[in-house]
């Protein structure tokens, strides 16, 4: 495959980044979740 | 004798601390066995295309995410709107619009520089002052402004009114980014599927491929700024109940037990 570097580097920045992000999300939201009570979360 | 809190304690169950439900968890998963499909498609599968060879491979990223960083930048207008709107006049419809407009930022700029690295191959530079990718650059740093308003201090209501009004009007360079290529002479082709008068023959599995990236890259979306929108509700939370004060009393107080 010719370009094969920029061609999987683009795969592997945006892949990356969604799940850096998305696991930026989850943990910012554990440590926020510890102190809010069950009851105050409309989603479960 | 010490006794817990159950207003305020800690979750036993690591599922409550999360916030995730079963539908994000099924989306997650819906999601996942999408993007190894399309890297599958995308880098091995679908063939090379006739003018720009094998770097069509980074359209399958680049594509949707600008599609989905359009749409992320409209829904928080929307939201805005909602917001602004006495009717419907809610801190969520803020924490939507936040959060779209944060989703819609790490699309955008994955796009970028996506786009720049289909430059380098296609055009020889990685950035050429052209007009689509310039507007699209005033674009991303427009939303990056926004998210950056909505950091400065104040009450919920003061940093949801000031960053809608702020929404409506970034919202407005969106038409300016996407009519570009026909406003001015540009580098960067025109819409290539649904443009005007455009007749282009498309290879079926390249078109799948195409296709099948912009929908996984909208059910990301939607699972990002689901969580997304929560994490702001709890940090909203938080604010609100001075549970931080709360938080560090009990810190200072299981230091205290340590010793």
């Amino acid at each position: 495959m010719d370009n094969a570097g920029f061609i999987f580097a683009s795969y592997i920045i945006t892949f990356g980044s969604v799940g850096a992000y998305a696991l930026g999300v989850i943990r910012r939201s554990r440590k926020s979740s510890r102190d809010v009570p069950r009851d105050q979360r409309p989603w479960l | 004798m010490n006794t817990t809190d159950t207003t305020t304690a800690p979750n036993s169950s690591a599922r409550d601390r999360v916030t995730g439900t079963a539908f994000t968890r099924g989306l997650g998963v819906v999601i996942l066995a999408g993007m190894i499909l399309l890297v599958i498609l995308g880098l091995f599968v679908s063939p090379p295309d006739a003018n720009q060879g094998e770097s069509v491979r980074i359209m399958y990223a680049h594509v949707p995410g600008a599609w989905l960083a359009y749409l992320a930048f409209v829904v928080t207008g929307i939201s805005s709107a909602a917001y602004l709107w006495k009717r419907t006049r809610s801190l969520t419809w803020d924490r939507i619009a936040g959060a779209s407009a944060e989703v819609g930022v790490l699309f955008m700029g994955i796009s970028l520089v996506t786009g720049s690295l289909w430059g380098r191959i296609t055009w020889g530079t990685y950035w050429t002052w052209d007009a689509r990718l310039t507007t699209t650059a005033f674009l991303f740093v427009t939303y990056i402004g926004y998210l950056a308003v909505r950091g400065l201090g104040g009450t919920h209501q003061q940093r949801a009114r000031r960053s809608a009004v702020l929404a409506l009007l970034a919202v407005l360079e969106i038409p300016l980014v996407h009519f570009s290529v026909e406003l001015w002479n540009t580098l960067h082709q025109e819409a290539s599927i649904a443009g005007r008068g455009t007749d282009v023959e498309m290879d079926g599995l390249m078109l799948f491929t195409l296709f099948l990236g912009v929908v996984v890259f909208t059910l990301m979306y939607v699972w990002l700024v689901l969580h997304r929108q929560r994490s702001l509700a709890l940090d909203d939370m938080l604010d609100d109940s001075g549970l931080d004060n709360a938080l560090t009393a009990r810190r200072a107080e299981a230091q205290g037990v340590a010793r």
